[in-house]
């Protein structure tokens, strides 16, 4: 009986009511941990754990000589959302990613929202992710951002929102189908009485994604890493891996007479499609930072020319900026005359003087979030904060206030997850992935991702997050 | 495929070839001291260090060629590139660049002897270490189990079969040289029981020994590097193992359709064995011809870098 100590404590929990019952979806997965030993729930966390050490699903830790690597916790509690909910969320993530397309695709071009007064102009042209050099540009099909993981929390209501957009290269993906295969052997009764949306087809879905950026019949699709010391390279290979294509470092590729070109054993081999896993201003040393080792002299003027396709494709940053994000439900106003389905934390801009006093005045209330940065850094947490550190950041967004943005400090929501102290309740998050073509598709599952510290909120692996599987159940 | 990619995994597999050769050397020797009752005669030692090429940073950097340093500097020293650790380390650095290309077993497999040399490393006692080159001797088996039965023998597998067979041909030529130039104490010592007893170590050390016997019944050190150098198809003789790269050379020229004289490097190690014979090689002396088959094979090495991983 793991969970009969166990409280929700007045937040939203994702698998249990606040009478302390299961939710009826969660039940038959319940029962299965109920009928466990403590020693056999471990034992089989244990288990899954070695299981990624063993196949190297691991990060390495920066600045070790030796090696020295981690995997990225995996708890084996699932999180779990009804075919009701996910059937919201997924018009909501079609929707917002649309509206993000049709936006970038607008102020490289015509810019009318900026002329229509709905954003700023100063706002959007003054973004570190506005890129100049994309001004003109028309990848295939007008679509810009090809993957996208969209960042969703919950409120003590259960109400989701979106938190952040992630459209330059969204990470995580390959947890989302390694952990499937590990929650699969942990319970797998549980699994199959419960119905759970398969993930598994992503690299197809991804692959053809791919392939149809190129006119050619037989493309050639590459993944660009930045190598095997980046902390996502495991994800890098495993993609090119499980599409079967190449995995290629800047290195590897050379531009000549118009084209990318692949250095094989062959000789050259000509690229059509890049999936490319390197930020924007690396990519191309000619076009953005010149000291960048990391890219492909010359890559932007194929993308111009349309002999490659990039996904994504450059320039997409701008809709990552957190003070831009606050404008998307405007922009989903602006281009498909609909309200947003999935709303945005309500956001203040220290760019504006009413807002940023505001922010000023209540910093002990507020998360502060620097407008570029990800991956938990820049942020101050208002109710966890020292008085110096609130100095600090008062100084910082009165010497730059373009770049820091505020949030009420939510009530994320919690799942059941196993600690050394026995299954107590952490705060989640969760990220979908949107595949974005002809048609847009919503990945039925995502990572969930867990702060493993009794009541911290940061959920990110930097900062001591773990993941969990998400079961997204059939109608 | 990429020229880095075959550059990664010519050189993965060499590494794992050469972790796989050094812990025989060792497992070898320590055996071979019990055998003569020689555990404290630490002159037996300096051999493998001879053996692996690098006395001159041994001598640098440690002051006695003593059992303790040399296991060590041999099994776990960072700073020498060819210990076993620093083998494995950077054929799995190798592996780890082109995963995408590996099968998962083959990959879980690095992996697995990754993990095993780190936490056997870092217990940092060099006492009874006879399982752990034994490990280290399973998972070369393990190695090339897995390369021949989950990789499609195409340009990957050629690449990889091409690095361990030709590190492999100069693994073993090493270790007929230095048993022969630096393990004779006098002449006398020739085919003496004691010499048959390092004799046998030899051959045990490349898995020959039941194989020799069964041709040769005796041990005769004539034999044995008759053996180790001509034989056609023991799968670690000198000869066997040209022929196999050779093989392997040839069907990466054949599919990459490459303008390049490669081939002709590996031509001259084929006749250099063809024309010579045990004979000759005793007579002209063994170290003379295993210095200029070294030679040889660096010539190829170099060619294959400049044909095959250059831009």
């Amino acid at each position: 009986m793991h969970f009969s100590h166990y409280h929700t404590d007045g937040f939203y929990d994702e698998l249990f009511l606040s009478d302390g019952q299961p939710r009826p979806e969660a039940a038959p997965l319940i029962a299965q941990i109920n009928a466990l030993s403590s020693k056999d729930l471990r034992r089989r966390q244990r288990a899954a754990e070695l299981a990624m050490f063993q196949q190297g699903i691991t990060f390495s830790v920066y600045g070790d000589r030796q090696g020295h690597e981690k995997i990225i916790p995996f708890d084996i509690l699932p999180r779990i959302i009804t075919a009701q909910a996910w059937a919201v969320l997924e018009r909501g993530l079609k929707q917002r990613i649309m509206a993000l397309n049709a936006f970038i695709h607008d102020i490289y071009h015509d810019q009318t929202i900026l002329r229509d007064g709905v954003i700023p102009r100063d706002l959007v042209l003054s973004s570190a992710c506005y890129l100049p050099a994309c001004q003109g540009l028309t990848p295939p099909q007008n679509i810009w951002a090809h993957i996208a993981g969209i960042d969703l929390v919950r409120d003590e209501h259960g109400t989701f929102y979106v938190l952040e957009d992630n459209v330059r290269c969204p990470s995580g993906i390959s947890y989302v189908l390694e952990n499937r295969t590990m929650q699969k052997r942990t319970f797998p009764r549980a699994f199959d009485a419960m119905r759970v949306r398969p993930v598994s087809n992503y690299p197809n879905q991804l692959y053809q994604m791919l392939r149809g950026l190129s006119g050619v019949e037989d493309p050639t699709v590459v993944v660009l890493t930045p190598g095997m010391y980046n902390s996502a390279y495991f994800e890098h290979a495993f993609l090119a891996q499980q599409m079967g294509v190449f995995l290629a470092e800047g290195a590897d590729l050379a531009v000549s007479d118009g084209f990318v070109w692949l250095k094989t054993t062959r000789g050259l081999r000509k690229v059509d499609v890049i999936y490319r896993r390197i930020d924007d201003i690396f990519l191309d040393p000619l076009a953005f930072r010149p000291d960048s080792l990391l890219g492909v002299p010359g890559l932007m003027d194929c993308f111009r020319r349309g002999t490659v396709a990039l996904a994504n494709a450059p320039g997409t940053g701008v809709v990552d900026d957190k003070a831009i994000y606050a404008y998307v439900p405007a922009m989903i106003r602006y281009y498909l005359g609909e309200e947003a389905i999935i709303p945005n934390v309500p956001t203040y801009l220290c760019s504006d003087d009413t807002q940023r006093q505001y922010v000023l005045d209540n910093l002990e209330t507020l998360v502060v979030k620097a407008v570029n940065l990800s991956g938990g850094y820049g942020m101050l947490i208002g109710p966890k904060s020292t008085a110096e550190e609130r100095n600090t950041f008062a100084d910082a967004i009165r010497a730059n206030p373009r770049d820091y943005i505020a949030q009420p400090t939510l009530s994320l929501s919690r799942a059941p997850t196993l600690t050394p102290e026995g299954i107590e309740g952490r705060h989640v998050d969760f990220r979908p992935y949107v595949l974005s073509s002809d048609e847009v598709f919503v990945l039925p599952g995502g990572l969930t991702r867990v702060a493993l510290v009794k009541g911290s909120l940061v959920v990110n692996s930097s900062q001591g997050g773990g993941s969990k599987d998400t079961w997204i159940l059939e109608d | 495929m990429l020229s880095r990619v075959a550059n990664a995994v010519y050189w993965m597999s060499r590494y794992l070839e050469r972790a796989d050769n050094v812990a025989r050397f060792v497992h070898v020797n320590i055996h071979l001291m019990l055998d003569l009752g020689l555990e404290h005669d630490n002159g037996r030692w300096a051999p493998l260090v001879a053996a692996s090429g690098d006395d001159d940073d041994f001598r640098r950097r440690y002051d006695d060629p003593n059992e303790k340093n040399v296991l060590h500097f041999l099994t776990f020293d960072e700073e020498n590139p060819n210990s076993i650790l620093s083998c494995i380390h950077r054929a799995r650095e190798n592996a780890r660049t082109v995963r995408e290309i590996l099968s998962s077993d083959l990959w879980m497999a690095i992996n697995d002897v990754h993990h095993l040399a780190q936490k056997q490393a870092r217990r940092r006692k060099i006492g009874d270490l006879q399982d752990f080159y034994l490990s280290i001797r399973r998972a070369g088996y393990v190695f090339t189990g897995l390369l021949e039965d989950t990789m499609t023998h195409g340009e990957a597998w050629h690449f990889a079969d091409l690095g361990r067979m030709l590190e492999r041909a100069d693994k073993t030529a090493r270790i007929l040289d230095v048993k022969y130039f630096l393990l004779l104490p006098s002449l006398e010592y020739f085919d003496s029981p004691y010499d048959a007893v390092e004799w046998s170590a030899v051959l045990k050390s490349v898995s020959a020994f039941e194989m020799y016997l069964k041709q040769h019944h005796t041990i005769n050190y004539k034999n044995v590097a008759d053996f180790l150098i001509f034989h056609p198809s023991f799968p670690r003789s000198i000869l066997r193992c040209t022929h196999q790269a050779a093989r392997s050379l040839h069907s990466i020229v054949a599919t990459t359709g490459r303008e390049t004289s490669v081939e002709g490097s590996m031509s001259t190690i084929r006749s250099f064995l063809a024309d010579a014979t045990i004979e000759s090689v005793l007579n002209h002396g063994m170290h003379e011809f295993i210095d200029t088959f070294q030679t040889h094979i660096n010539t190829l090495d170099r060619d294959i870098g400049q044909t095959f991983f250059a831009d």
